[in-house]
């Protein structure tokens, strides 16, 4: 994988992320904005739920992101495993409180959507209760990582932890299906969507814009623990003299 | 022949993510029954009833099966899952989305009679959002798969 390779230089890497940052960043809240906007006052209320249907705007990218971002954390440790590229453990380190804050965000919007529609905050069911397993998961993950970091560690056994706990994306996606569940089944498919077109839209719109949004703060965050790693080794070889 | 060690490690992590999702479908099938949110009414017919213990029961409330009793705060209810039904009685204040052919699951207990009281009720909604017009062209074919 020779183009993969170039992209591992972190010299070369930052020479692109610096000005992707702001871009992906700003792109992504402009987006965003928008579609949470229209969610609001541009599309039609529910049949059955009337206006407390809006907040799907926020929850499914909430949700979408939640995933997404452990499944960047478990390719990343998998490159990372095999490949051994630096970059690649930044990578997935980076992924790590962007994906559990927005883990947490469909939590609490599910949370407060479930109260009016289903009539509980909270129910032990198969989706909610792997969701919430994802998020401790990505607690775990950060503090792992975080401990490895300071003691100097390889980032092996953060990235093994990234790979293994993969195991609860299916979990998620399926759960619905496997088991009886108070949570309804899949609305979006690959085969098309369930959520009538005049509604569907703006998901559209928070969907990237809360996905470009994501990819700017991974960048960010990269950017930073090269930076962190950067001052270290200064400091030692300083300390070395 | 020699193995290069990047090779010799792609192919164990992968072996090594094959083992872990193996695990997680074992322990999942294994889980298969015991981590269902609710007993659909198929689940216990002709079945020995779980009594005694607080259970849940899901499904569609019939088309017409809602009777309201005269103390205003009991109701009485059908749930069917197409294949079988289980009468149900609520005494409480029922969810705005509880209405026939609406998804219901109910918490509470069996009665030594194959009636289901409950103490809760919780409304289960599809995953089909529409608006208000067009519900009345699509909704009414409504099936009782979920």
């Amino acid at each position: 994988m020779p183009a993969l390779h170039a992209f591992a230089n972190p010299a070369r890497f930052l020479k692109i992320a610096r000005p992707l940052t702001p871009v992906l960043f700003w792109a992504g809240v402009v987006l965003a904005a928008f579609g949470a906007f229209a969610g609001l006052t541009l599309t039609p209320p529910d049949y059955l739920q009337k206006e407390s249907v809006r907040i799907l705007y926020i929850h499914v990218p909430a949700a979408w992101l939640g995933m997404a971002g452990w499944s960047g954390i478990a390719l990343s440790s998998l490159v990372y495993l095999v490949w051994r590229h630096p970059l690649a453990a930044i990578a997935a380190r980076a992924c790590a409180p962007a994906g559990a804050v927005f883990a947490a965000i469909c939590l609490i919007t599910g949370s407060i959507w479930g109260r009016p529609t289903w009539g509980t905050w909270w129910e032990w069911d198969g989706r909610l209760t792997s969701m919430l397993l994802l998020f401790f998961v990505y607690l775990a993950y950060i503090a792992l990582a975080r401990a490895d970091a300071d003691r100097g560690g390889d980032g092996r056994v953060p990235a093994l932890f990234g790979v293994a706990g993969s195991v609860l994306l299916p979990v998620i996606r399926y759960s619905v299906v496997w088991w009886n569940t108070l949570h309804q089944g899949q609305s979006i498919g690959l085969t098309g969507s369930k959520i009538d077109g005049s509604m569907l839209w703006p998901l559209g719109f928070t969907g990237i814009g809360f996905t470009l949004f994501f990819a700017g703060v991974v960048l960010m965050r990269m950017r930073a623990l090269l930076a962190q790693q950067k001052v270290e080794a200064r400091m030692k070889r300083m300390a070395a003299r | 022949m020699m193995v290069k060690p990047k090779h010799q490690r792609l192919v164990l992590a992968l072996l090594g993510v094959a083992a872990v999702v193996g695990a997680g479908l074992l322990a999942l099938s294994a889980l298969q029954d015991q981590a269902a949110f609710f007993y659909a009414p198929a689940d216990v017919k002709g079945q020995e009833l779980p009594l005694g213990r607080a259970v849940r029961l899901g499904g569609m409330v019939a088309g017409g099966s809602i009777q309201r009793a005269a103390d205003g705060v009991t109701v009485h209810f059908t749930v069917t899952d197409g294949k079988a039904t289980v009468p149900v009685s609520f005494r409480g204040v029922t969810p705005d989305l509880f209405k026939e052919g609406s998804g219901v699951v109910a918490e509470g207990k069996f009665n030594p009679d194959g009636s289901f009281t409950a103490d809760n009720l919780l409304a289960k909604h599809d995953e089909r959002y529409m608006p208000p017009q067009m519900a009345g062209k699509m909704y009414k074919t409504d099936s009782l798969k979920q």
